[in-house]
């Protein structure tokens, strides 16, 4: 008959084996999605070189630099903030570390006397900001996990219809970066304006004398007027796509870490429980012998 | 020499191959590129783009339905660059054909709703490469 002490102990072990297989499914379910999302990603990533390359045709025709979305401001009173974080928790400090970021970045910009405007992609950055009574400007939800290009585009309109028409002089993207499955760090970008398309141009690498004179249908400046808007939703799905990797590399990690815990609470647990059911057992062994010593001496 | 087509949407590239000859629209009409063509540029409207196989005019016809987007040709290399282009494999009939009975009601109500033009436009051009007919 076991005692009340290991009974306890028992009920404990088996409840954190069943926190443990679900945080052991987790984790392999994680460990796909990176995989996943580093291949979409990796998809993605000639469109947005191509779209490089004819900014670069662009520039070498000397396309005319006026649009709305490369507009630098002499004096930014307010900026726009465009924070991704994920709907679902139990990624490990993936949120927490983009938030205090961002935070951190709004809190300076308002030292210096910038108002600020919050477009927030994912529940987690939607319930802290709101939980302290920031304005929020713009929420989006249920795209960070598996971003689609109609999501991106969605963002974009947002973002930029709120710089074009001058709400905001400055967008700051915040993010977290994938770098590797074994790192990755929260990136505090400048979005927009734009660079100029002379330094998108140079980011691409390639050497305007390489570059063969180009014919423009309809003008440089008609390709220019159709193409910005989509740079600028390409970058923003690929911040989506990096942000999707790093939040499952987090979420892997983290629950990598959860069922290693698990596993060591177990050993020890278990160690435990042996231990109060050899107390037990010694107890009821005293008791056994004390009884029959006192029936030996009574005879 | 060939022109290589390389026809890249923001999620994929969806199709790379051999050309004798594509022919896109751009906003200023048809245009068709054979090798050798001068580096060009275009912005593209909802139509469809034929790429022609290396083995001459008869050879193997491609159909791609592009909604608006890039053509960047340099150096035999044609890059289409669309917001969404699907082969006519990827095509849902059902849903072009419904999205394009939604416009014509639509339309029929407000002529002016350039929205619903556009979304017809769209589902034409899906219909059109789904059916195999050249324009």
């Amino acid at each position: 008959m076991p005692g009340g002490e290991e009974r306890i102990l028992r009920r404990r072990i088996s409840s954190v084996q069943s926190t443990k297989k679900i945080t052991r499914a987790m984790e392999l379910i994680a460990a796909t999605r990176v995989v996943k999302a580093q291949q979409r990603a990796h998809a993605a990533r000639p469109y947005a070189t191509r779209m490089t390359s004819v900014i670069e045709d662009l520039a070498a025709a000397g396309a005319a630099t006026e649009h709305a979305l490369l507009r630098q401001s002499d004096e930014i009173r307010k900026v726009g903030y465009v924070i991704i974080t994920s709907d679902r928790g139990l990624a490990g400090p993936y949120n927490s570390s983009v938030i205090r970021a961002a935070e951190r970045e709004i809190m300076a910009g308002t030292r210096e006397g910038r108002d600020y405007s919050l477009i927030l992609v994912g529940r987690k950055g939607r319930d802290y900001f709101k939980f302290r009574n920031y304005r929020i400007d713009a929420s989006f939800e249920g795209m960070s996990d598996t971003p689609r290009y109609d999501d991106a585009r969605r963002l974009s309109t947002e973002v930029s219809g709120r710089f074009t028409s001058g709400d905001v002089d400055q967008v700051i993207l915040v993010y977290m970066e994938f770098i590797s499955l074994g790192s990755q760090r929260v990136a505090v970008r400048r979005f927009l304006p734009l660079a100029t398309i002379e330094e998108i141009a140079a980011l691409g690498g390639g050497s305007a004398e390489a570059r063969a004179a180009f014919e423009f249908e309809p003008s440089p400046a008609g390709v220019l007027e159709v193409l910005l808007p989509r740079y600028v939703e390409s970058r923003l799905f690929s911040a989506l796509l990096d942000a999707a990797a790093s939040e499952h590399a987090n979420r892997q990690r983290a629950m990598k870490a959860a069922t290693d815990n698990a596993e060591e609470l177990i050993v020890k647990l278990t160690r435990m429980m042996n231990r109060a059911r050899q107390d037990a057992i010694t107890t009821e062994i005293m008791e056994i012998v004390g009884g029959a010593e006192a029936l030996r001496n009574a005879g | 020499m060939p022109l290589e087509v390389e026809l890249v949407s923001p999620e994929e590239v969806v199709l790379t191959a051999t050309a004798s000859m594509v022919v896109v629209r751009t906003t200023d009409g048809d245009i068709a590129f054979q090798p050798g063509h001068v580096p060009f540029v275009g912005v593209l409207l909802p139509e469809r783009v034929r790429i022609y196989g290396d083995e001459g005019e008869d050879g193997d016809t491609q159909l791609i339905a592009v909604h608006s987007g890039f053509v960047e040709v340099a150096h035999d290399k044609v890059a289409i660059l669309s917001d969404v282009a699907e082969l006519a494999g990827d095509i849902d009939v059902d849903r072009a054909n419904s999205a394009a009975e939604r416009a014509r009601a639509t339309l029929a109500d407000d002529p002016d709703d350039e929205e619903a033009a556009a979304a017809l436009k769209r589902a034409e051009v899906r219909l059109a490469v789904a059916a195999g007919t050249a324009i």
